[in-house]
């Protein structure tokens, strides 16, 4: 029986149509899982039905009857409960608190400690928890914190269950005992929607899938039924085709000596050990799903993340980067995948913006002059063909292309030996999309090196020498020369 | 201060977040307190005349004028290492106490027979500089919030000074270093004079040197300035070390003023004055752009508010009242929901105002 | 595994025990109970304040206009009893309102335009010693038979220890608030809001009604203070417990509650209040040192319990990023 249906949702945000005519339908009793890639509208559709977003049109209906959503408590309160990545609970009360609180049962008006520790004690029993409730949250697991979070929705009688990427910090065994829960829960008539970027959990815990793409709905699927390379092709927006052609033909490169060696570089809880090689003219493609390790690669590389074993060689040098300014210095440059939170410095002009690298490299002393900084920025506005009336206007106000411009014009301006590029045609226009590609493939035709991440695969076909398949936080795969398509790449991401 | 302001004014006016639409555009942010300022000028110049009156006696300037911008100085020096702590997102409590304990540096020296004026100014300076310091290692490297941080030695400071003094009042006769307080330069009052040697020298540094840059990009956003390779931890140890010498200046005037050094009262309070004179000249206590000149223009406020008081006949006792409507309203003017509030309702009279014009029109 | 949570209080309370043992052994009568009796009553009002003072810091906020709430609530007192004749049992409640008010509009003025509590606060601070200048800007004595009661009111415990009014008070208030801390929901939302004031929303706790009991009740109890400041002093004058909220802070911190919120007791405050009372005790019996060294050694204590709060946070988060 249907429990929460969405009908023809759709949401807008300035510029983005994020949800355009969504429809997703939960039955009791399953774990349905909800997939799609960057950009796809899954988290704005995690928003509407758990009532953090109010969509822009559409309905709901919940256990048959129409449900209009304002606010996270009411969803709470009607039975919708949501678990997030980032345990949104208190790491600084006890798991007793954690929860009870705002419901706390009070004796003479006093909250009564003593129900609320066997009440506590109880209800984690039924998930196989049997810990000290009176300690603080923050003194367990993150996995044992989930545990925590799902067991306060389930006892605020919960009917639907989201999970929105419970799995994204958890070891396997801990994997294992989330799943037991979700199929124990499931089994009791509870809806589970299930988010995650782990395609093998996929197969293992859910019976359903819905596949999101670009704000749309690509279709819903019986888990048992589909294929994971069509799955890989319905998230990616590709179909497998016969013929596994490379998209452009395009000249053989002369690639020289190793730039960047990567041997067995593993960063704690984000990164298996990996090895890589980034030759001299080269540009390599980092393909793989949201959360593969594909970013995570990029921010080893480049100092942000410190590695916790393996070694990187830079320039036949051994490196250990332990911020992004040595691996400036060493001739690095990282655009990162989140532009607004580590890429852009919001007020301050496009001018500035462009200068900053170049002048942090120089230092405090040796600083450029404005003609100087007037001259750089002219000069990458034209080449670029960033759209903006002139270099004062504060970068916070330009669209995202035009952002993305800006940025991969200040790491031009130090002139790296290797440019690594996190997504870099995430949010942006296709106008923009197009010209930063045609920049990657002219600097591919000037002999930069690059490391490019990208989710779509007809732009790493398209200018990769060689691609890196990650998955699951490590490498699986590399795919060279004539091998490189669209369908090589997805057989590669999509094998179990 | 017009012919320093060019150096400022090079920064292009950025329009603050919040007003933009609700405001008329050519705004700028140097338009509200610089009219806020002009305004007060305004009010006096109706009240009495005779503020604007400046007199040459003994070959020195007279005035209210001349006295409003005088008593400022310690406020106005504090405010410009203030404005570039806040600049990067942080705060500093303790200058107030390090007023104090320079004041007792160079009140000691003189007692104990240092002669070198340049020995004692400079003294001075290192113990400020030394406080900062401090301040800017307990931020940067253990990575204790600023309001903490700075709290420990605005409590401990004043107990310092007053270690230092031997719990006395320690005063001094020394022209040399009373100059610092009651002298003049061309008839122009030292202080004054020390205010304008320190703000362009500051000026220079933030804007001829790329420290200006880095100080507004770690506080505009401390997570990209980091991708960027800034190193933020040595701009925070250096805007502190800045405030820090600032701070010594102006208990070097404050000394000298009173010929004696005083641990319980030299700068008491003055670091809120100077936190509300960053805020009044329309700075982010959350960091990001700054500008020295709005800061010092907020100082001016500050001071004319005080003299505007008491010129108009309400007695001061109201001064204190007075100043805190002010802070509230500037920062109600600042808050995003607060002018989104004003707009609905100007919006709200604009369209009565046009349905009154329809109907009269159609009668 | 020792209690964690309570470690920062076994520190505070260790603390305590260890300066007055030192005194003890150093000084006669010392250790008596008189010295203790003697600590909560000089210490009242600033252990009330600093109680308001805990909540606002375990909620992740700051509250500066406590000492100049103290300073409006004396003058009021005296003007309204000393001047204008009506009996304290009238004002007290009526000044005690007008305390939460001030907090409350504090609150909201922080909750609804999102403004800073250091620079609101820091504005209420000006206001409130600026309404206490308006009303007088001399002090005002306060002469009532009430007071003079109250004054009398209490009992001498063996060893000349004597238990008046105003630690009578205070253990009610104490008591009082450790309900609220630990027995509330209120108590709980508090804590929550200071944890992680984005969770805690999307936990269901009311943000706004929450932010706004917080100020209050730290204006209600520094107005408390202010009518317990007026028991010794006889009188209300707007240049009182200037700085108080210096003393405040640091009691709260030397009493072990986290400067960023979301964990710390009403007993270490307490417990704070007392070491820096027990420290100035120190100070008078030893008679060689001097009152400037009680702001040094508090400005030390200030920074080895930060400095240990912040290893231990550190230490915390690196043990979660290895768990």
């Amino acid at each position: 029986m249907s429990l929460l249906k969405l009908n023809n949702i759709e949401k807008r945000y300035p510029g983005v149509k994020a949800l355009d005519g969504v429809d997703f339908q939960l039955r009791e009793g399953e774990v349905h899982a909800l997939l799609g890639e960057n950009g796809a509208g899954k988290s704005t559709l995690v928003k509407v039905m758990t009532g953090a977003l109010q969509g822009d049109g559409g309905s709901m209906t919940y256990r048959g009857e129409p449900l209009r959503l304002k606010s996270t408590a009411q969803a709470q309160s009607v039975g919708i409960s949501t678990v997030y990545q980032e345990v949104n609970l208190l790491p600084n009360l006890s798991v007793a608190q954690n929860l009870y609180l705002g419901r706390e049962p009070k004796k003479f008006g006093l909250i009564d400690w003593k129900r609320i520790r066997e009440q506590s004690r109880e209800v984690l029993k039924r998930f196989a928890l049997d810990i000290d409730v009176t300690q603080p949250l923050s003194s367990y697991s993150v996995a044992i914190q989930q545990l925590v979070a799902i067991a306060r929705g389930v006892d605020m009688s919960a009917k639907v269950l989201v999970l929105d990427e419970p799995t994204a910090s958890l070891d396997s065994d801990e994997v294992e005992q989330l799943f037991g829960v979700m199929r124990e829960l499931r089994d009791q008539g509870i809806g589970i929607v299930f988010i995650t970027h782990f395609l093998d959990q996929v197969y293992a815990v859910s019976d359903r899938i819905t596949v999101l793409r670009s704000g749309c709905l690509v279709g819903e699927f019986e888990t048992a039924k589909l294929p994971r390379e069509e799955l890989v092709g319905h998230m990616l927006g590709k179909e497998l085709q016969a013929q596994a052609h490379r998209a452009q033909e395009r000249d053989e490169r002369a690639t020289g000596e190793p730039l960047l060696e990567m041997d067995q570089v593993a960063v704690r809880g984000s990164l298996q050990p990996t090895s890589m090689t980034v030759r001299r003219g080269e540009a390599v493609g980092l393909a793989g799903l949201l959360g593969s390790g594909r970013s995570e690669v990029c921010r080893a590389v480049f100092g942000v993340d410190k590695k916790s074993s393996g070694k990187l060689k830079f320039s036949g040098r051994e490196r250990s980067f332990r911020k992004p300014a040595e691996a400036i210095e060493a001739g690095l440059a990282l655009c990162p995948e989140d532009r607004k939170a580590s890429g852009i410095v919001g007020p301050l002009s496009i001018r500035e913006n462009i200068a900053l690298a170049v002048q942090a490299r120089r230092g405090w002393w040796r600083p450029m002059s404005r003609a100087e900084q007037q001259e750089l920025a002219d000069r990458f506005i034209a080449e670029l063909q960033i759209a903006t009336p002139d270099a004062d206007k504060p970068i916070e106000q330009l669209s995202g292309g035009n952002q993305q411009k800006v940025i991969l014009a200040r790491w031009l301006a130090t002139n790296p030996e290797l440019l690594v590029l996190d997504e870099p045609t995430r949010g942006v226009d296709i106008g923009a999309h197009a010209e930063i590609l045609k920049l990657i493939k002219k600097l591919c035709g000037e002999g930069m090196s690059l490391l490019v991440t990208s989710s779509e695969l007809e732009e790493l076909v398209a200018f990769s020498d060689r691609v890196a398949v990650m998955r699951d936080r490590k490498k699986v795969a590399e795919i060279e020369g004539e091998d490189i398509s669209e369908n090589n790449i997805m057989q590669a991401i999509a094998e179990a | 201060m017009n012919n320093l302001q060019p150096a400022a004014a090079k920064e292009q006016p950025v329009s603050p977040a919040g007003p933009r639409g609700l405001l008329p555009p050519l705004n700028g942010r140097y338009l509200w307190p610089l009219l806020g300022l002009v305004l007060l000028l305004a009010i006096n110049l109706v009240l009495a005349p005779e503020f604007f009156q400046i007199k040459i006696v003994d070959g020195r300037l007279y005035g209210s004028l001349i006295d409003v911008l005088n008593r400022s100085a310690p406020v106005a020096l504090l405010a410009i290492g203030m404005t570039l702590v806040i600049a990067t997102g942080g705060i500093d409590l303790s200058v107030g106490a390090t007023m104090a304990i320079a004041g007792a540096v160079c009140a000691n020296m003189l007692v104990g027979g240092v002669d070198s004026i340049f020995l004692i100014v400079a003294g001075g300076m290192a113990i400020g500089i030394l406080i900062g310091a401090v301040n800017g290692s307990l931020v940067s490297f253990l990575g204790i919030q600023p309001i903490v941080a700075t709290l420990i030695l605005m409590v401990a400071g004043r107990g310092i000074a007053q270690l230092i003094n031997s719990g006395q009042i320690v005063t001094f006769q020394n022209e040399a270093f009373t100059f610092i307080g009651t002298g003049s330069v061309l008839g122009v009052p030292f202080p004054i004079v020390l205010v304008l040697i320190v703000f362009a020298a500051v000026q220079l540094l933030m804007r001829k040197t790329a420290l200006g840059l880095f100080v507004e990009s770690v506080g505009c956003n401390a997570g990209a300035s980091h991708y960027l390779g800034v190193n933020a931890r040595a701009v925070k140890m250096m805007v502190y070390c800045i405030a820090g010498l600032c701070a010594a200046f102006a208990g070097m005037i404050a000394a000298a003023d009173i010929q004696g050094s005083d641990a319980n009262n030299a700068g008491l309070w003055l670091e809120l004055d100077a936190i509300l004179a960053v805020v009044i000249g329309g700075a982010s206590l959350m960091g990001g752009r700054f500008s020295l000149v709005l800061s010092l223009v907020g100082v001016l406020i500050i001071q004319c508010l005080s003299t505007t008081i008491i010129m108009s006949g309400v007695p001061p006792k109201y001064n204190l009242v007075i100043k805190a409507l002010v802070v509230i309203f500037v920062l109600l003017l600042q808050s995003p929901r607060f002018q989104a509030q004003i707009g609905a309702l100007i919006a709200l009279a604009r369209s009565r105002n046009n349905k009154s014009v329809g109907e009269r029109a159609e009668a | 595994m020792m209690n964690s949570r309570f470690t920062s209080l076994y520190v505070t309370g260790g603390l305590f025990v260890l300066l007055f043992l030192a005194g003890s052994l150093q000084f006669d009568h010392f250790g008596s109970t008189r010295v203790v009796a003697n600590l909560f009553t000089d210490n009242a009002f600033l252990a009330i304040t600093a109680i308001g003072m805990t909540f606002v810091i375990i909620s992740g906020g700051i509250d500066l206009s406590v000492g100049a709430v103290i300073a409006l609530t004396g003058v009021a007192c005296g003007v309204l009893i000393g001047q204008a004749g009506l009996h304290p049992l009238v004002v007290f409640p009526l000044v005690l309102i007008g305390g939460g008010l001030f907090g409350a509009t504090m609150g909201a003025l922080i909750h609804y335009y999102k403004l800073q509590p250091f620079i609101v606060t820091l504005a209420g601070m000006f206001l409130a010693r600026g309404l206490a200048t308006i009303l007088s800007d001399k002090s005002v004595p306060i002469d009532h038979s009430f007071y003079d009661a109250v004054a009398d009111f209490g009992a001498f415990l063996p060893g000349d220890a004597w238990v008046g009014a105003s630690t009578l008070i205070l253990a009610l208030v104490v008591a009082g608030a450790v309900v609220l801390a630990h027995y509330s929901r209120l108590g709980g939302y508090i804590y929550a809001l200071g944890g992680n004031a984005q969770s805690a929303q999307l936990m269901g706790v009311p943000v706004a009604r929450t932010t706004i009991s917080i100020y209050a009740i730290s204006g209600f109890l520094s107005a408390l203070a202010g009518i317990v400041y007026s028991f010794y002093t006889f009188s209300g004058y707007s240049l009182a417990a200037v700085g108080m909220e210096l003393d405040a802070i640091a009691a709260v911190v030397i009493g072990g509650t986290l400067l960023t919120g979301g964990s710390g007791y009403v007993i270490g405050t307490l417990i704070g209040v007392l070491i820096m009372g027990i420290i100035q005790t120190y100070i008078s019996f030893d008679g060689t040192l001097n009152s400037w060294w009680t702001k040094i050694v508090i400005g030390l204590l200030l920074f080895a319990f930060i400095a240990m709060q912040r290893l231990l946070t550190a230490r915390a988060s690196k043990e979660m990023a290895h768990a």
